[in-house]
């Protein structure tokens, strides 16, 4: 084990695997991971007590380096796997990590549906804007006009609003927020936790190797500081004028409401019909 | 002069520059284990160099080498805001006072 004193995070880290980890200089991918750490451990869960599901993509090797149950599963279908533990144990807690090409391009229906049924999951979905693992291809969130590697003359799609899909799939927990606003993302962690039902939060994140260099956008921490400057809080954001607020990352929880939960309801059912087997 | 090439189990070739082991040693090899008494402690052999810390470091307390690696500048400045523990993407640096 490293003999490093950095308090909380390392208590949490595997530290047979090999560090340091996979990411890039500057990917805010191990960010992320501090800030998620960091909010698991303020809540003082058992560690025994958290599942963490990912599928394949850059942030999806996050599960491989915490020391909680861990499933590192295909390409796409970390939730599909995620509602199966929720299921089967529903006492646990279930945090899906996914990128924005795993999570809205190959597992998008998977999304959807744990969204409609309003399932106790927490997906934290960070959004880098490429699938960078694979090369830096065109994702369904790649901005209009930038440059992918499957779209050198610039992106002619337009993008993804996660938010606006998980919330109109009917998720009753969304919030957005940044890598750089690693308090947020703890605090947006802690309330995800704790919230029954199913709650997303995309963390919109720097890719300063592959995204940032084909869109010229200079070292991890100048889009460290794009992301500080380019984004604005939702309360701020309400009394702005529209045209001031286009183009900006608007942070915050955008709903929190308290809808019947599916396992929960799957339990009720199973004992109603149960209890009917028992009157024959 | 081409480099010694090995077939792995699943009949992968590998290079003997891949040879994880190999890698570890090199990375220990180079770096200092970092100094225990600053008020900021680097952990260099997880560090990549990204520069974030000292970009971000609100009182200059950080500062940068010739090859990017942080180093701490000017120890009396640091306030123990752990702005850089909680923006090291590689968990390689602290500045909590109750470490």
């Amino acid at each position: 084990m490293a003999n490093i004193p950095q308090k909380v995070v390392h208590d949490y880290l595997r530290h047979d695997k090999k560090f340091p980890h996979v990411w890039c200089a500057g990917c805010s991918n191990g960010i992320v991971l501090g800030s998620i750490i960091r909010g698991v451990a303020s809540l003082e869960i058992d560690r025994d007590d958290i599942v963490m599901v990912s599928g394949i993509g850059c942030s999806s090797r996050m599960p491989v380096y915490v020391d909680f149950n861990t499933l590192h599963t295909l390409h796409g279908r970390a939730i599909a796997f995620a509602t199966g533990v929720k299921m089967f144990k529903p006492h646990l807690k279930v945090i899906v990590v996914t990128g924005d090409g795993d999570c809205t391009a190959i597992g998008g229906n998977h999304l959807i549906h744990a969204a409609r049924r309003n399932l106790d999951l927490t997906v934290i979905l960070i959004n880098n804007n490429i699938y960078g693992m694979t090369g830096g291809q065109a994702s369904p969130t790649t901005p209009h006009e930038a440059i992918a590697t499957t779209a050198p003359y610039g992106n002619i799609e337009p993008d993804f609003d996660i938010c606006k899909l998980a919330m109109g799939a009917g998720a009753t927990h969304v919030a957005r927020t940044t890598a750089f606003h690693t308090q947020e993302v703890q605090k947006m962690v802690v309330d995800a936790l704790t919230h029954p039902g199913f709650s997303l939060i995309e963390v919109v994140s720097a890719c300063p190797v592959i995204y940032g260099r084909l869109n010229k956008k200079g070292g991890p921490s100048q889009m460290m500081k794009e992301m500080r400057d380019n984004s604005i809080p939702l309360s701020a954001a309400d009394k702005l004028p529209p045209e001031k607020v286009e183009g900006k990352i608007i942070r915050g929880t955008l709903i929190k409401e308290v809808k019947p939960e599916y396992s929960e309801m799957y339990a009720d059912l199973l004992k109603r019909v149960s209890a009917m087997g028992d009157e024959e | 002069m081409p480099s010694k090439v090995q077939k792995g189990k699943s009949g992968m070739i590998i290079r003997e520059e891949d040879i994880p082991e190999k890698m570890e040693v090199e990375i220990t090899e180079v770096k200092d284990p970092g100094d225990l008494s600053s008020p900021v402690w680097i952990y260099y052999n997880w560090c990549k160099k990204c520069g974030i810390c000292v970009a971000f470091c609100p009182t200059g307390c950080l500062g940068r080498r010739a090859d990017g690696s942080p180093y701490v500048a000017n120890p009396e400045k640091c306030i123990h805001c752990e702005t850089c523990d909680r923006l090291c993407p590689d968990f390689a640096i602290t500045g909590a006072k109750d470490r």
